[in-house]
């Protein structure tokens, strides 16, 4: 447990250095996703009792609550938010949706040409507890 | 004495909202959706300010940094679904984040939103701490955006999996980068329940998303602000 979230926070440790020193407009979290994902990748090492997947996994099974305090805080804006309803409505949903599908749409269009590959675990509706 | 209050209360409405998400088996029943209405209500009655809140929660909200690292292991076991993917992935963000930016500051204008409101609008498809960061920088509301962004998150946990359905995206792939693309962690976690596929490949575009609007905010702030 403890040998996994010290992976954890010190991919976090080194991304927010590397964040501070270059001044990358990234935050700290994100670069350290990446340098994880690079140890990850050097180490071959993915055993269901590997310490750093066991509390990774855990984690992530979780991520709704850690977005809570933050949630909250739209509570503090409903006024604004009430203001300018019609503009903020339209544009949130409306632009969600266009980014959503031209994503989507583009990907598909390279998609065809690169096969889903092997392998079936991952497939639809497989649930993480 | 606060502290340890609001920590249980948050983690209790969370627990509340997954008993609901599993009682209802409804995507409406988001967990953090059903937590912030609880708390902000609690929060309401007790009279309590939501900079206390945030105060005595920093403890919940630290542990999102661990947790998008930690986005890297879905990532890794999806590693050789990666070959041949970044130009293409690369190329579809890109894309995304031009229209997810343009579009948002377009339908502010013509729907009468003021200039701050078009600059808070600009980059609420990225993850929260970016948001934020690139909003104070193009002179937004910074917090606001951050609402905005975790608004859109809900939402998208909420319906994004029927929505690309619709739009006829079935490839798991091109479902899961969409969803990270435009809805960042919140969309992510939903994403990680449909499937592997998609949760990594969400992650993924959450990421590479941060990236690229990063690079093409200024970009389009010029021409369009």
């Amino acid at each position: 447990m403890i040998v996994g979230l010290l992976w954890l926070l010190g991919c976090q440790l080194a991304g927010t250095v590397i964040v501070e020193l270059t001044g990358i407009p990234l935050p700290g979290p994100v670069v350290g996703m990446l340098l994880l994902f690079i140890v990850l990748v050097l180490r071959r090492r993915d055993g269901e009792d590997d310490p750093i997947i066991q509390v990774g996994d855990y984690f992530l099974s979780h991520l709704q609550l850690f977005f809570i305090p933050a949630g909250v805080g739209v509570i503090a804006y409903l006024a604004i938010i009430r203001d300018a309803a019609a503009p903020i409505v339209v544009a949130l949903l409306g632009s969600w949706l266009l980014g959503l599908a031209t994503v989507g749409w583009v990907l598909t269009l390279f998609l065809r040409r690169v096969p889903p590959t092997v392998g079936t675990d991952g497939a639809p509706g497989e649930e993480i507890e | 004495m606060s502290v340890i209050l609001w920590l249980f209360v948050t983690v209790a409405a969370y627990e509340l909202g997954r008993w609901l998400r599993a009682r209802t088996r409804s995507p409406l029943a988001q967990p953090v959706a059903v937590a912030i209405v609880i708390v902000g209500a609690l929060l309401a009655v007790s009279g309590t300010s939501y900079d206390d809140y945030a105060d005595a929660t920093t403890l919940i909200s630290f542990l999102l940094g661990p947790a998008t690292v930690a986005l890297a292991i879905p990532l890794y076991h999806q590693v050789s679904r990666l070959k041949g993917m970044v130009v293409p992935v690369l190329v579809a963000l890109t894309a995304g984040a031009v229209v997810s930016m343009v579009s948002g500051i377009l339908l502010v204008r013509w729907l009468g939103g003021s200039d701050v409101l078009e600059r808070t609008m600009a980059s609420k498809a990225v993850t929260t701490p970016v948001t934020i960061e690139l909003t104070a920088r193009l002179g937004g509301y910074p917090e606001l955006s951050a609402a905005f962004a975790i608004v859109i998150g809900i939402v998208a946990a909420m319906v994004a999996p029927r929505v690309l359905t619709l739009l006829g995206i079935r490839d798991p792939r091109a479902r899961g980068v969409a969803v990270g693309a435009v809805s960042h962690g919140i969309g992510t976690a939903r994403m990680l329940e449909e499937s592997c596929i998609e949760g990594a490949f969400s992650g993924l575009a959450m990421g590479l998303t941060a990236v690229v609007t990063c690079l093409l905010l200024p970009l389009v702030a010029y021409l369009l602000l």
